[in-house]
């Protein structure tokens, strides 16, 4: 196995990991208000996420960085040519970080409320353009050489709208709700518990329906049958339906894994789809970026392998202790005085 | 402006915000783990009020360096992707190491440190304190490691038929002089940054006589912090303004207005000259103090602006190599002159503190009130006299800005990111110092011991935190 090969291969890991983690943090972001009844449902649900969130978005950060490292080719072409789905989520993220930390300081019913929404949208809005921006990938997008000999995309914006990355869009948006549900049946007690139950059943379905139909379509569009992606696409329904089977007997903990493992099918089969491109263009197959053309040098390559083996495993261990730490359900009548913010009251 | 200097200033305007915060969290973590680790081993609440109340501002400040942080990461792509091509085999290692080394620690120990009040043992708890506050230096050191690496490039050949800069030597980048004196330079000024915060702020508590038991600590915790770090950033600073004069000497000329090649060069404490700065009209000097500085011997010739124009040209071809001059030689001095200023006030209130005394003085409200924006308007400068002193290079010798911009970016959607960047921004800053003055005007609350109760199993008691 070649060096680009592994990574290719870590950083299709780093993409799973980060859609799995913020994937239900986004679905939790975005059911808020749908599952709360009052504050104290609200404050629940977000102290799901409270010790967790931060971290999750740093497999997004590691995603980047390791994408730089390893593909500069890839990483520059991508991000320069995604220029404004990836400045719409920079702008999400950032609104949606500062509201989980900024929202319970006052109790004031229109400072929620305003935060309320930042965290609605600053959840939507990426979990809708990541599915977008990985479909127009899969699909190819327009690239070319330009001058300067590197390959770059010539695409506007409203290109990468194309109905079959919009439905790309939508099952990512679907299925981090559904995800999203089985985290809050699994971390709640009482009344947010069962209200996540019945939703994740009816989300399920729909995301069902758009990732089969998404599915389908992908594997028809490749030029011959990928054997190994319409395993893994075969896999992530198998494993969806589980999720929605267990969930609909109550097996909260099996549901929340199982949807997990469906986001990872789901999305090495797009990198195997891929695999060797990691950009294929529409212009023709001289114009993909390849793990070949966009790689950096073998010794990078190395350097960054002995750090990632080492690094990761440890990264696992104490970010699955956190997990471990913050076991417990949460529940709305463990929220003392709701209504009251951080800085409401004067000191005792 | 063309797409160019549209992303320069994007540039300019995220990083410079960004590091606004940087430095707080850096500092302010170390306090408050300390803080904590205090009343780890005594007991005495007044250090777990201090390190509630010191941690809730710390805090507010770190969300959004984190946030900020993401379009650091991502710019480089976007704005610059011609740069980040010819760059990225080595760049991209400390960005990635910084992320999986430095990061994960980081926002998981604090994810932990947050809501884990009547989770963890309290030892565990307050490891993971220093576990996040460690993960803010290393995450210093990568990125330092990076910009040094621009600054002054090692451990790389040219791939000719690539185009692009290749990584030889991972470490030689990373423990390369550059790097090590940076980080020396900037660790130290972050220990100042919070300090200065932890100072004004128990000052201004103290003025309004609250919790004067736990302020008066604080108050001396931050000025004598202010003291000792204010050293440890001159020294570093002289160090670091001897190797840029052997690495970058244009930088040290343009810092200086130096424009033609002298020995025994003196240091210019103030200049009134034309608004180019291509002519002094009025100087005041520290005689061969330049010379000193930037070679070590009051002797020293310190080569001149014009010279080393005309060297570079021998050398890269024709072109200017010549940075914004009045702009280097003002933002280093308003980086010393803040730095100096913030440590005299420490050093006048520490003073009247001794023996038990109370700082006390027209003086001293309103340069208490002003102590923590003096080291951030320090950094500032700092940042911004090394950043653009090395132009028109963006990695020095190797790859100028204009040739790092990215091509299929339009000018006009460089500008419409940077409006709502900074009008974002702006907002943010507005509700920022909103929750820190309410937060401040509230004081530090009464603490009590609490259990750790909620460890596993399921049960109704109120969690300490929550959101």
């Amino acid at each position: 196995m070649s060096f680009q090969s592994v990574w290719f291969l870590l950083i299709a890991v780093l993409w799973v990991g980060y859609f799995i983690l913020e994937g239900f943090d986004f679905g939790v972001g975005m059911l808020l208000s749908s599952l709360s009844r009052n504050e104290a449902d609200r404050r629940a649900v977000l102290t799901t996420l409270g010790p967790v969130w931060d971290g999750n978005e740093v497999w997004l950060l590691v995603a980047g960085g390791a994408t730089f490292a390893a593909f500069p080719e890839w990483y520059a072409t991508l991000f320069s040519g995604f220029y404004f789905p990836l400045f719409l989520i920079l702008v999400a993220l950032i609104v949606r970080g500062v509201s989980f930390e900024y929202r319970s300081k006052y109790g004031k019913p229109a400072w929620r409320k305003r935060w309320d929404i930042a965290i609605f949208v600053g959840s939507a809005l990426p979990a809708l353009l990541w599915g977008v921006a990985f479909a127009n990938i899969v699909r190819g997008v327009p690239l070319e050489k330009a001058s300067s000999g590197s390959i770059e995309y010539v695409g506007g914006f409203f290109n990468l709208l194309n109905p079959y990355a919009l439905l790309g869009g939508v099952v990512t948006l679907t299925v981090f709700l559904t995800h999203g549900a089985h985290f809050l049946a699994l971390k709640t007690a009482g009344e947010i518990r069962i209200r996540a139950h019945s939703l994740a059943i009816r989300l399920g379905l729909i995301a069902a329906v758009a990732a089969v139909g998404f599915l389908v379509w992908s594997n028809a569009m490749l030029p011959s049958i990928n054997t190994k992606f319409l395993v893994l696409s075969i896999l992530t329904a198998f494993f969806w339906v589980g999720a929605l089977i267990a969930n609909l007997r109550g097996r909260e903990g099996w549901a929340f894994i199982a949807s997990s493992v469906a986001i990872a099918t789901f999305v090495s089969g797009l990198f195997v789809a891929l695999y060797p491109r990691v950009m294929p263009s529409s212009r023709g197959a001289q114009f993909d970026l390849t793990i070949f053309n966009a790689s950096s040098s073998n010794y990078t390559l190395k350097v960054m392998t002995v750090v990632a083996v080492v690094m990761t495993p440890i990264v696992l261990v104490y970010q699955g202790w956190t997990y471990w730490v913050f076991r417990k359900r949460v529940s709305a009548t463990q929220i003392a005085h709701p209504e009251v913010g951080v800085l409401d009251t004067l000191p005792q | 402006m063309n797409s160019l200097d549209l992303a320069r200033w994007q540039f300019a305007i995220v990083t410079v915000y960004h590091f606004l915060f940087v430095p707080i969290t850096i500092g302010m973590a170390f306090y408050v783990a300390g803080m904590q680790t205090a009343w780890y081993r005594t007991g005495n609440v007044k250090y777990l009020r201090a390190t509630k109340f010191f941690g809730k501002l710390f805090l507010i400040n770190f969300a959004i360096g984190v946030v900020t942080g993401i379009v650091q990461e991502f710019q480089f792509g976007m704005n610059w992707s011609s740069y980040s091509r010819f760059v990225g085999d080595i760049f991209g290692a400390p960005l990635a190491m910084e992320g999986l080394l430095a990061f994960f620690l980081e926002s998981t120990f604090l994810g932990l440190w947050i809501f884990g009040w009547d989770r963890l043992p309290k030892k565990l708890h307050l490891a993971s304190i220093w576990a996040a506050a460690t993960g803010t230096l290393l995450s210093a050191y990568f990125i330092l490691a990076a910009n040094a690496w621009m600054q002054h490039p090692v451990g790389y050949i040219l791939n000719a038929q690539k185009g692009r800069a290749e990584l030889t030597n991972i470490f030689t980048v990373l423990t390369q002089k550059t790097a090590l004196t940076t980080f020396f330079h900037t660790i130290p000024s972050a220990a100042f940054t919070g300090a200065a915060f932890i100072a004004g702020i128990s000052a201004w508590l103290i003025i309004k006589k609250k919790d004067v038991e736990m302020t008066r600590g604080t108050l001396k915790l931050g000025l004598i912090a202010m003291l000792i770090s204010f050293v440890f950033v001159g020294i570093s600073g002289d160090l670091t303004s001897r190797v840029m004069t052997q690495q970058q000497p244009m930088k040290m000329a343009a810092a200086e207005a130096l424009y033609d090649t002298t020995g025994s060069a003196p240091f210019s404490l103030l200049t009134i000259g034309t608004l180019d700065g291509s002519r002094s009209v009025f100087q005041l000097d520290l005689p061969s103090v330049l010379s000193f500085l930037s070679t070590g011997d009051f002797k020293g010739v310190v080569a001149g602006v014009n010279d080393l124009q005309a060297k570079y040209e021998a050398q890269y071809g024709p072109g200017n190599y010549k940075p914004n001059i009045p702009l280097a030689y003002w933002s280093f001095r308003l980086m010393m002159g803040f730095g100096f200023l913030g440590a005299f006030f420490a050093l006048l209130a520490l003073f009247q503190m001794r023996k038990g005394g109370t700082p006390h003085g027209k003086w001293f409200l309103p340069a208490m009130a002003t102590l923590p924006f003096m080291p951030l308007l320090a950094n500032s400068f700092g940042w911004i006299f090394t950043e653009t002193a090395r132009q028109p290079w963006a990695v020095f010798g190797l790859i100028k800005t204009s040739a790092g911009v990215s091509q299929v970016v339009s000018s006009g959607a460089v500008l419409f990111t940077m409006i709502t960047f900074t009008l974002l921004y702006g907002v943010l800053a507005v509700i920022e110092l909103g929750l820190i003055f309410r937060t401040i005007h509230i004081g530090p609350r009464a603490e009590v011991e609490y259990d750790v109760h909620n460890v596993g199993g399921t049960d109704d008691r109120p969690l300490v935190m929550s959101y």
